[in-house]
């Protein structure tokens, strides 16, 4: 059940080009520049993570990218058409699961195949996208009788159902404790590496990101450019003491600005 | 306690024995079902909940016989004002038939005015909720009109509409679509943009958005309005038959304050606050059900 997802995928990943994109808010009649002219390419099925400070308008980053907002200047676009609308084959993880409380899990996940008027068709994704995630047992449950790190789960198999060209990740793992998040990283990559996906993850975590991706951009303070990318090529799981992967985390750090507090 | 229950209970009846033979009865009988009940609770699990309630049922076996003593047994009481239980009891069994007419006839047009109300306040207040136009235009007349007691237009109502009774429904429905039509529109205000975010990147269209994001997000503030448009359709509904409809519970009380049958007033009271009460309970009950996923829920 669990390979037919997968194999449905199967470098599935669409492209996505970013374009000089500059984006600000409106505060007060003052414009606010949260972006400055960046540009990206992401390959297919190719994980890619932003660092940045928090603050920095990562999070806008990805809002332009789903095609939630659109950019004050320049384009994106996903497999060469721009973007302007949301699409689910785009779905986003935000840092907060944003579950609807008044559904249990299960409809939770249907929530995609639902509004696509695709349920009946497709229900038998539901069932192995909480496979997948390993809340079989919690299907009925409603979202306040969940943990934090199961809330998370839940929320990544609302997008998964949906068989997403772009998974784009909020600061995902953001509010899990420690330990859950380890386990959620380490789910988050043999997810990836089945499904091949193409992934787009913001992070304030230089681990995270290196342990994940593999290619960091660090992004500087508002307004955000592109500072610097980190290439990581090691192979998956990764280690935490690992000396090239210790060599890269000060690398990164450095490009942060902080490898004297590091 | 139940040793104490069991010991009072059957105190009560000897002591008004001589005054109203149907009465004592009954109380003697109720009190040697619950003495039975409360031996019974020692032995079957099935009585014990009953047990929970013996404080309530000893302070109201108390106030039963205070009222007893007081205006049948010592006569502190200006008659024909302060009657004692068991003329209660004669009224209901002897005018039975009026009084059940009384509650078919409120029951009717509260249902027919609360249900209109509902619906109309609840279709708007999702229309000012989401529509920006909707609101532009609805908004002011809403804040015109809304604050106005629907007992205010009661004058107007009863010459523009037909009939007393269309125009009691006419004002049964105002004053249960305003909170609702409020409340409902705050609901659907309040939804956290994430939860539309997070549809619109599943490809939800605007119909998904209204009626299985918005309306169920907003169904903890609809039933505070569905609520409070209950207690003012109560209030209304008794107006509107004191003054205008010549039937139902309310008219029935004016008719007896008007021959000074306070017994009967006593009665229909007493049935309007059971018909009230269980119609908040049923409320209640509804949104249990389909609130079952909110934490914390008040109970009824």
């Amino acid at each position: 059940m669990v390979a037919a997802i997968a194999s449905d995928h199967a470098v599935r990943g669409s492209t996505l080009t970013l374009r000089e994109v500059s984006h600000s808010f409106d505060l007060e009649g003052q414009p606010l520049p949260v972006l400055d002219r960046i540009s990206l390419q992401v390959g297919r099925g190719e994980f890619v993570a932003l660092l940045g400070p928090s603050g920095c308008g990562k999070s806008t980053l990805l809002r332009l990218v789903a095609g939630l907002d659109t950019p004050t200047a320049g384009s994106l676009l996903a497999e060469g058409r721009e973007i302007e609308a949301p699409d689910p084959s785009r779905v986003v993880v935000f840092q907060d699961p944003t579950l609807y409380p008044w559904r249990t899990v299960r409809s939770n996940v249907a929530l995609g195949l639902e509004a696509r008027g695709l349920l009946r068709t497709h229900g038998g994704r539901i069932e192995d996208a909480l496979r997948l995630v390993g809340l079989t047992g919690f299907a009925n449950a409603y979202p306040h009788q969940l943990s934090g790190g199961m809330a998370q789960r839940a929320a990544l198999a609302r997008a998964l159902v949906n068989d997403p060209k772009l998974l784009i990740l909020d600061e995902p793992l953001g509010q899990l404790d420690s330990l859950t998040r380890i386990a959620m990283q380490a789910e988050l990559v043999s997810l990836w590496q089945r499904s091949r996906f193409t992934a787009l993850m913001v992070t304030h975590d230089v681990e995270e990101a290196l342990l994940l991706a593999g290619r960091v951009i660090v992004l500087s303070d508002r307004p955000a450019r592109v500072k610097a990318e980190v290439v990581n090529s090691q192979p998956y799981p990764r280690h935490r003491g690992d000396p090239h992967f210790v060599e890269l985390r000060r690398e990164v750090f450095g490009q942060l600005g902080l490898d004297e507090a590091w | 306690m139940v040793a104490v229950l069991t010991a009072l209970w059957p105190d009560k009846p000897e002591s008004d024995w001589a005054y109203t033979g149907g009465f004592a009865i009954a109380c003697g009988a109720l009190a040697l079902a619950l003495a039975l009940a409360a031996f019974a609770g020692v032995r079957f699990v099935a009585f014990q909940r009953l047990q929970r309630l013996s404080p309530w049922l000893f302070a109201l076996a108390l106030f039963f016989a205070a009222w007893e003593a007081v205006t049948a047994k010592l006569g502190l009481l200006p008659l024909p004002f302060f009657p004692p239980p068991q003329a209660i009891v004669e009224v209901v069994i002897d005018d039975w038939g009026r009084l059940a007419e009384g509650i078919f006839a409120s029951a009717r047009l509260l249902a027919t005015g609360y249900f209109l109300g509902a619906a109309v306040g609840f279709v708007t207040g999702v229309a000012i909720g989401w529509s920006r136009l909707a609101g532009y235009w609805i908004h002011p007349v809403l804040r015109f009109i809304g604050p106005l007691p629907a007992t205010a237009w009661l004058p107007l109502a009863f010459f523009v509409f037909p009939s007393s009774f269309s125009a009691s429904i006419f004002l049964i429905a105002l004053a249960t679509g305003f909170p609702v039509t409020v409340l409902t529109w705050s609901g659907v205000a309040c939804v956290k943009s994430a939860y539309y975010d997070i549809a619109r990147t599943l490809g939800a269209t605007q119909r998904f958005l209204v009626l299985k994001v918005a309306i169920p997000a907003a169904m903890p503030h609809v039933f505070v309005g569905l609520f409070m448009g209950l207690g003012n359709s109560f209030a209304v509904l008794v107006v509107a038959e004191m003054l205008g409809v010549k039937a139902g519970l309310g008219w029935y009380l004016q008719w007896a304050q008007g021959w000074a049958a306070y017994a009967n007033m006593y009665a229909a009271l007493l049935l309007m606050a059971f018909l009230c009460s269980g119609l908040i309970t049923l409320l209640f009950r509804l949104r249990d059900r389909l609130l079952s996923w909110q934490k914390g829920l008040v109970r009824w």
